[in-house]
């Protein structure tokens, strides 16, 4: 990258830098005009000058040249004002010239404003471009949080700065040079004192804000740092409170935090005192030029006219000179931020922008033989991973890895994937170094898959289908005002130098998945994830979701069939009492209270949890059903049972996960609201008290609690209540409130919870796990299987996947790289977080897979076990960096070598 | 039948009758009331033992498997206690719990159990008491065996 800030800017901005100057230029004319107005109208008009007699008028607007050899040329003779007249024209003209010369302002500002939006915004798409091009190793010595710093932050200044870049210097430099002129022009000896003291501002200011400089550098990198070091403890929340170092933690953060505090103070410091000289600096011109001025005034060398005039000039001077000194400080201060920037983004072997080109066309299969010729490769500490390797993987071939712990296999498989490159050899394809093929061919017709899985925070839709969005496919079509706003994006995107691909567009290669488009893509998706077993754990994931009804369609449109399905099923295996079924007109008592009283899922914050007792509307509800005083006895009941069960307790105790009604930390609350309220008849109980005490009875459930509160009348009062509810219910309560309606979609609920549309009873050991098995056998008979693994690959997998455990993590990567049908599918140690058992079908599966529709894909697989080498067309054993065995499973069993010794 | 009613029948179990009524109704409170149709399985031979169970109503038959079958070693009534070795000595299953008629059972979670014995040394003390008092029994029992 450019190292000098001016060149970059100078470079990619020159037209509008000239353009904007030009402008300034032009606003200088209405600007000095202005100037001159107050002056013509307070001698002209207001005094009178010119006006002596009454009735005497004055040409206005007479344009008239003084020109030489031709003498007095008069273009235009004048409207003849009267004294009134005139001073409304001249008026009227100031007024015109404010509104051009904030007219002009408003530009000026706008422009640059924009000017240096764009600019930043080139930086940093230069930036995250050079991210995108770094070589592999330079990611191991990079904090992420310090590349974001400096992507996000470090350069945010140079936005400001870069519209006043060159405009600045020119025309404070003139407006000061002018200045000085001036003074020069009344007296040269008083101007050459100015000239002094601005030499001297010149080199000892800038001199002293050097150490501005070095601290304003020190600022940076620290910040950097200490961003760095929270991107780490935030990653690694884990290893922190395994190892008990929150403290250590602090303790550098805190130790940080000072050194921040005492550069940035110092920085003040020097700041003020540079300011303090400036000031001090500009000052002690008047003070000399009354001094010897005056001195010469009175030794009459000097007239009092030309001294008025030299310090009236000078006070043009300081202003300029300050604003000058002050631009240079910026501009020293966003050139060492840039340079910092471009330092840390300059770094060697920087990948050629050529090699991830954007290639829409479909680059045709690799027919080549992948081969590794005399190729090392080394750790970032210099130990060698592999010594001279070579070898050939042919087309269709499937081939197993096997290595010793230090055997080197897993550095070939990245150097496979481009991720490790060669210390000396390279990795070809045909003749060809696969370092210089361009990724459109890499990328597409080989997949890699390994151990250590990166996931996006997105839905597991989005990861599996990230491997397929090379280009954007289908160009899209805008209308109206969103047609205006493309144009505009493409416009602006071309204009900072960024691409204007379409985020938009389709970028799901259909092809590559063996699909034609989003209709059939279902299809290999779930054959992948049943090769890799992980249909299951999603359709778990679609079961505990709510689905997005503007997408599954089906899911609500069939939820009556589905419901009925679920009971006849249940009535035929006579399993009847595992759900008790939500029914309108009556009490299900497996559900809570607050369920009961309810009957619907909350869709707002309005009626959810603990807000539903307060809520003014649902406490109405309860007064009038003659409910408030019996809820508000059983959640007294209720919290003297609590307390007296759980008071004895530690906080953290498991058994606090028994207790539904209230949490560890609101026992004492709980326990002195009792304390208080005891004795208290209800009317005397404050609202808020009232709410907290019934919201203890929202979460009892009979069966389950067995404190025998619940009669049959209180059961029939609940349900008479909850008709009242829904009759009266207020529209402002309208949508924070989905009713349970047998014949409806519960959008705010689960699926599992909408199919069930009851409760899973509390006496039936193992029930859940039985219904859901039911559920999945009954989504299958309605072909409605397709519609909930959908609804599962909504689900978000969190940062980095975290939501995911880590052996499913490495099972949705195993499917990414399957669902691309590669012609080379690379897969390193790729489900090492499974067990064996599970590897193994997970192996056969996707071999099976990788094979289908007469697709023959060569695989190059580092196996955890060598006896999943049994597998492969062929096996290739390294140890020691070396290769040493190669051949088929018979063979090399037949060797007695170290195959056969790993085997054993 | 009530958490009450539970504290009564756990006082009626030998294992718990020392242990004062607050602390049996925490452990019924946090146990779970589960209900099992005649012939359903509560635990197999060989499985991990996770709970322990008492019989609130109904009976239960306590069967190990042997060369010829499964064979019927005892009954189980309400008031008694089935699997609490188990789950005291990390052992597996050593015979399979299957209900003889419609049950009732209270069903104690091995960590809350255990949770309980080392948050009130009471009451582990009172359990040890019922534990050594067997192990005398069988010892007498063993002695009148090799003199008989």
């Amino acid at each position: 990258m450019e190292p000098s800030l001016a060149r970059y800017i100078w470079t990619h901005t020159r037209k509008q830098q000239i353009w904007i100057l030009m402008i300034v230029l032009l606003s200088m004319i209405p600007y000095f005009m202005s100037f001159d107005l107050p002056k013509l109208i307070v001698n002209g008009p207001i005094q009178g000058k010119g006006f002596e007699q009454p009735g005497a008028t004055l040409p206005f607007m007479r344009l008239h040249y003084n020109l030489p050899f031709i003498g007095e040329v008069q273009f235009f003779s004048g409207f003849q004002l009267d004294r009134k007249e005139t001073l409304l024209a001249l008026s009227f003209v100031f007024l015109l010239l404010v509104v051009i010369n904030g007219l002009f302002k408003l530009y000026i500002n706008t422009y640059k404003g924009r000017l240096g939006e764009r600019m930043l915004r080139r930086i940093r798409f230069d930036l995250i471009d050079r991210v995108l091009r770094f070589p592999p190793i330079y990611f191991k010595r990079v904090k992420s949080a310090e590349v974001a710093t400096m992507v996000k932050d470090e350069v945010e200044p140079l936005g400001g700065f870069i519209g006043d870049a060159f405009l600045q210097p020119v025309l404070l430099g003139g407006q000061a040079l002018t200045a000085m002129l001036f003074i020069m022009v009344q007296n040269v000896w008083l101007g050459m004192i100015a000239v002094v003291i601005v030499v001297i501002q010149i080199v000892l200011i800038p001199r002293m804000r050097r150490r501005l400089l070095v601290l304003g550098r020190q600022r940076q990198l620290t910040a950097r740092a200490l961003s760095g070091r929270v991107g780490e403890i935030v990653d690694g929340i884990g290893a922190v409170h395994v190892h008990d170092t929150s403290n250590y933690e602090r303790a550098d953060i805190a130790a940080r935090l000072g050194l921040i505090f005492k550069i940035r103070f110092d920085l003040y410091q020097w700041k003020f005192m540079v300011k303090f000289l400036n000031n001090f600096l500009a000052q002690l011109t008047p003070f000399l030029f009354y001094m010897i001025g005056g001195y010469l005034v009175i030794g009459g060398r000097l007239d009092v006219g030309q001294l008025v005039a030299v310090i009236g000039a000078y006070k043009d001077l300081p202003g300029p000179m300050k604003e000058l000194i002050d631009w240079d400080q910026d501009r020293q201060d966003v050139q060492v931020k840039y340079q910092q920037v471009v330092e840390q983004f300059t770094v060697e072997d920087i990948i050629a922008p050529g090699i991830a080109a954007l290639t829409i066309n479909d680059p045709g299969p690799m027919t080549n033989p992948l081969s590794a010729v005399g190729l090392s490769i080394a750790d970032d500490g210099g130990a060698m991973l592999l010594n001279r390797i070579s070898m050939q993987v042919k087309p269709t071939e499937t081939v197993a890895l096997v290595s010793t712990p230090t055997g080197g296999a897993e550095a070939l498989a990245e150097a496979f994937a481009r991720l490790n490159w060669p210390e000396s050899g390279k990795v070809a394809s045909g003749a060809d170094d696969l370092l210089e093929l361009p990724e459109a061919v890499t990328g597409r017709r080989m997949s890699y898959a390994s151990s250590d899985v990166f996931l996006f925070h997105a839905s597991l839709r989005d990861n599996l289908l990230y491997g397929l969005k090379h280009a954007p496919l289908t160009p899209v079509t805008y209308d109206g005002a969103a047609a205006e706003q493309q144009r505009w994006n493409i416009d602006e995107a071309r204009r900072s130098g960024n691409p204007d691909f379409d985020i938009h567009s389709d970028w799901i290669d259909y092809a590559s998945a063996g699909a034609t488009g989003p209709h059939d893509l279902f299809e290999a998706v779930r054959r992948v994830l049943d090769a890799v077993l992980l249909s299951r754990d999603i359709l778990d994931l679609g079961l505990r979701s709510s689905a997005d009804l503007t997408r599954h369609t089906k899911l609500a449109g069939r939820i009556v069939e589905l419901r009925a399905a679920l009971r006849t099923r249940l009535e035929q295996e006579g399993l009847r009492e595992l759900v008790v079924p939500f029914e309108p007109g009556a009490y299900n008592t497996e559900a809570t209270i607050g369920q009961n009283l309810l009957f619907g899922a909350a869709a707002g914050p309005e009626l959810a949890d603990k807000a539903l007792a307060a809520n003014p509307f649902f406490a109405s509800v309860l007064k009038q059903a003659g409910l408030d005083r019996t809820l508000y006895e059983m959640g007294m009941e209720i919290a003297e049972q609590a307390i007296e069960l759980f008071a004895d307790l530690p906080p953290d105790h498991q058994f606090f996960q028994q207790l539904a009604f209230m949490s560890a930390e609101e026992i004492p609350a709980y326990e002195t609201l009792l304390q208080r309220l005891k004795n208290r008849p209800f009317e005397a109980v404050s609202e808020a008290d009232r709410a907290m005490i019934i919201t203890l009875s929202f979460a009892y459930i009979e069966p389950r609690h067995r404190f025998g509160l619940l009669t049959d009348e209180l059961m029939s009062k609940i349900v008479a209540a909850r008709n009242q509810f829904y009759e009266k219910l207020p529209p402002e309560l309208q949508n924070a409130i989905e009713r349970y309606d047998p014949a409806k979609y519960i959008a705010a609920a689960t699926v599992m919870d909408n199919v069930l549309f009851g409760r899973v009873g509390n006496n039936h050991p193992d029930a859940p796990d039985r219904i859901r098995s039911i559920v999945y056998e009954i989504l299958d008979e309605l072909g409605l299987y397709a519609e909930l693994l959908d609804v599962g690959l909504d689900f978000n997998v969190g940062a980095s996947g975290r939501r995911l455990t880590g052996g499913q993590r490495q099972k949705l990567d195993v499917a990414r790289a399957l669902l691309k049908r590669p012609d080379f599918l690379i897969l390193n140690r790729p489900l090492s977080a499974l067990d064996q058992r599970i590897q193994d079908k997970v192996l056969r599966n996707v071999l099976e897979e990788a094979r289908r529709d007469g697709h023959s894909p060569a695989i190059v697989w580092v196996v955890t076990s060598p006896a999943m080498a049994m597998m492969f067309d062929r096996v290739i054993v390294f140890d020691s960096g070396q290769l040493v065995e190669d051949g088929t499973h018979e063979t090399l069993l037949a060797e007695n070598g170290i195959f056969k010794e790993l085997l054993s | 039948m009530l958490l009450k009613d539970e504290v009564g029948m756990l006082q009626r179990v030998p294992l718990f009758s020392g242990i004062e009524p607050a602390k049996l109704k925490l452990l019924a409170f946090t146990s779970d009331r589960v209900n099992y149709s005649a012939g359903q399985i509560l635990f197999r031979q060989g499985d991990e033992a996770d709970a322990a169970y008492v019989i609130l109503s109904g009976r239960a038959d306590i069967l190990v498997d042997s060369d010829s079958g499964q064979i019927k070693v005892a009954e189980l009534l309400p008031n008694s206690i089935v699997g609490e070795i188990a789950i005291l000595c990390n052992s597996s299953r050593t015979a399979t719990v299957r209900a003889a008629s419609d049950l009732e059972v209270l069903r104690i979670r091995k960590d809350h159990f255990l949770r309980l014995m080392k948050e009130f040394p009471e009451m582990t003390i009172e359990i040890l008491r019922v534990l050594a008092d067997r192990l005398s029994h069988t010892t007498a029992d063993l002695i009148d065996a090799r003199t008989a």
